[in-house]
């Protein structure tokens, strides 16, 4: 992997650790009077979302405007793409458009990757999330806040060591749970991911984690719940529970989150599902609650990502 | 010198190999004692002044400095530091990334900044530094102080307190901390 950024188990735990340390430059610009910087001042950067996505795209968008790139906002739902021969064309049309990086998001799991070695070097990738594959800034983005929650920042040896996180609900069909086992695993921490059974991805037993399918029996062990965003068809058609009984056995509800020390952190990737990952009054009122701390960090990631890969000069490795 | 500035200078990966001592440090103490008195002369008094240290070769000597004007004047002048890799213009053209730490806790308008870096060269790192510190306010006024003023400047800049001029080659190296002023080049 070089100037494009695919997934996180491309990434050794090194160059994991130089884009979080750079995160925290860039967590400092942002908290500037003026957040913007002229690093990226005639750079440009296309969105290409083949899905739909509101928070992750705001933030690239963000993320490339506080580095003073440009950015082409590719709409994807006006064309008549397709997989394919097409999608290539519209690739090169927007690389001879004189495009420094495509942001991608596709529902079809490595795609990005197909984009990126079709380019080869002449300009940068970045996966914003492909079908059940990966979404590496987020991965960056929790792994960062965890950091940042439990030492204040990455650093340079940025570490979540010695930290135990559940990762709870779809994890089958997740990218969020593939890159932040991949990114909390890199950085030292001990995973249990929390579901049930049928949710549970078939090669599991290949992932460095724990598995259960008993929430509150792992609850008191961990330093942070990370809950996943379900889709409700997906978990009465799948795992043939009801949205009542997923509540009851994997929601963080009111009384299940008195059980949980104060100091246990809880993230969630967004948009909620109010009522059903999480309970309002948790979201709401409980301390520890890094939901909205995450989004804000996804713009620093983001500006670290893009300027590792367009300004720094230097390639990821 | 610092890390960085070593890792930036052709030949990279090279090795700063000392020729001659420039100043030891009792005259590196005496420079940055007389700087401490212009700044106070130049701004009679220490009202409103902020020192900014330009990461990473500023920040000793600016720490320096303050303890200084602490002496003289019994004013604890606030420091900030400022690293300009984003704001550098050869952004693409070599290696930059900004590894040190940008803290600047106070709104610098109507502040009198003075800037202080440890050599001045090209001017081009003033240049990003003058960039950067509009976006923390409108200082009053911006002055630069620096230990050594190594000439060949590519832009129009100029210091307002210099430890001292020292004539250069363009390929030497000037190594400046507290112990003392070196000079030499990088060699592979």
């Amino acid at each position: 992997m070089s100037n494009h950024l695919i997934d996180l188990k491309d990434l050794d735990t090194e160059a994991m650790r130089e884009l979080l340390h750079l995160t925290d430059r860039f967590v400092e610009v942002c908290q500037r009077p003026i957040p913007k910087v002229p690093a990226l001042r005639g750079r440009t950067v296309a969105l290409i979302f083949f899905e739909d996505s509101t928070r992750t795209r705001m933030s690239f968008d963000l993320a490339a405007k506080r580095l003073s790139a440009d950015v082409l906002d590719f709409p994807t739902h006006t064309s008549s793409l397709s997989k394919g021969e097409s999608l290539q064309d519209t690739v090169e049309t927007i690389r001879a458009l004189g495009v420094d990086a495509l942001v991608i998001r596709h529902s079809s799991g490595g795609l990005p990757g197909e984009i990126a070695d079709a380019v080869g070097e002449t300009i940068s990738v970045i996966n914003a999330g492909d079908g059940l594959n990966a979404h590496p800034t987020q991965g960056l983005l929790d792994a960062y806040t965890l950091c940042q929650h439990f030492n204040g920042a990455a650093g340079t040896q940025a570490s979540l060591s010695g930290l135990r996180i559940g990762i709870v609900g779809d994890i089958k069909h997740s990218r969020v749970a593939r890159t932040d086992v991949a990114a909390y695993s890199s950085l030292g921490a001990k995973i249990t991911v929390v579901a049930p059974e049928a949710l549970v991805p078939d090669d599991v037993s290949e992932w460095p984690v724990e598995v259960s399918d008993d929430l509150d029996a792992v609850l008191s062990d961990l330093d942070v719940v990370g809950l996943l965003r379900i889709q409700k068809e997906r978990i009465t058609d799948d795992s043939l529970i009801s949205i009542d009984d997923y509540i009851e056995r994997f929601g963080m509800t009111e009384s299940r989150a008195e059980k949980l020390r104060p100091e246990v952190a809880i993230t969630h990737p967004g948009p909620v599902n109010r009522g059903i990952e999480i309970a309002d009054a948790v979201l709401d009122k409980r301390p520890n609650v890094l939901v909205q701390q995450q989004v804000t960090n996804g713009v620093a990631v983001r500006m670290a990502v893009l300027f590792r890969l367009l300004g720094s000069g230097i390639e990821i490795d | 010198m610092a890390d960085r500035e070593r890792r930036m200078t052709p030949p990279y990966g090279g090795v700063f190999v000392a020729r001659t001592t420039v100043l030891d440090a009792a005259q590196v103490r005496r420079a940055l004692t007389r700087i401490s008195h212009e700044i106070i002369e130049r701004n009679q008094g220490l009202d409103d002044v902020v020192l900014v240290a330009l990461q990473t070769g500023g920040v000793e000597i600016a720490r320096l400095i303050a303890r200084i004007l602490f002496e003289i004047d019994d004013v604890d002048v606030p420091i900030g530091t400022l690293d300009v890799a984003l704001y550098r213009d050869d952004i693409g053209l070599r290696p930059v990334m900004p590894e040190a730490e940008t803290d600047i806790q106070i709104d610098l308008g109507g502040k009198i900044v003075v800037l202080v870096d440890d050599v001045l060269f090209t001017g081009r790192t003033i240049r990003a530094a003058l960039d950067a510190l509009t976006d923390f306010g409108r200082p009053r006024a911006v002055q630069l102080a620096v230990v050594i003023d190594r000439g060949h400047r590519e832009l129009p800049i100029r210091p307002d307190f210099v430890g001292k001029n020292l004539p250069t080659r363009r390929d030497e190296v000037v190594d400046v901390n507290p112990e003392g002023v070196l000079l030499g080049e990088m060699r592979k």
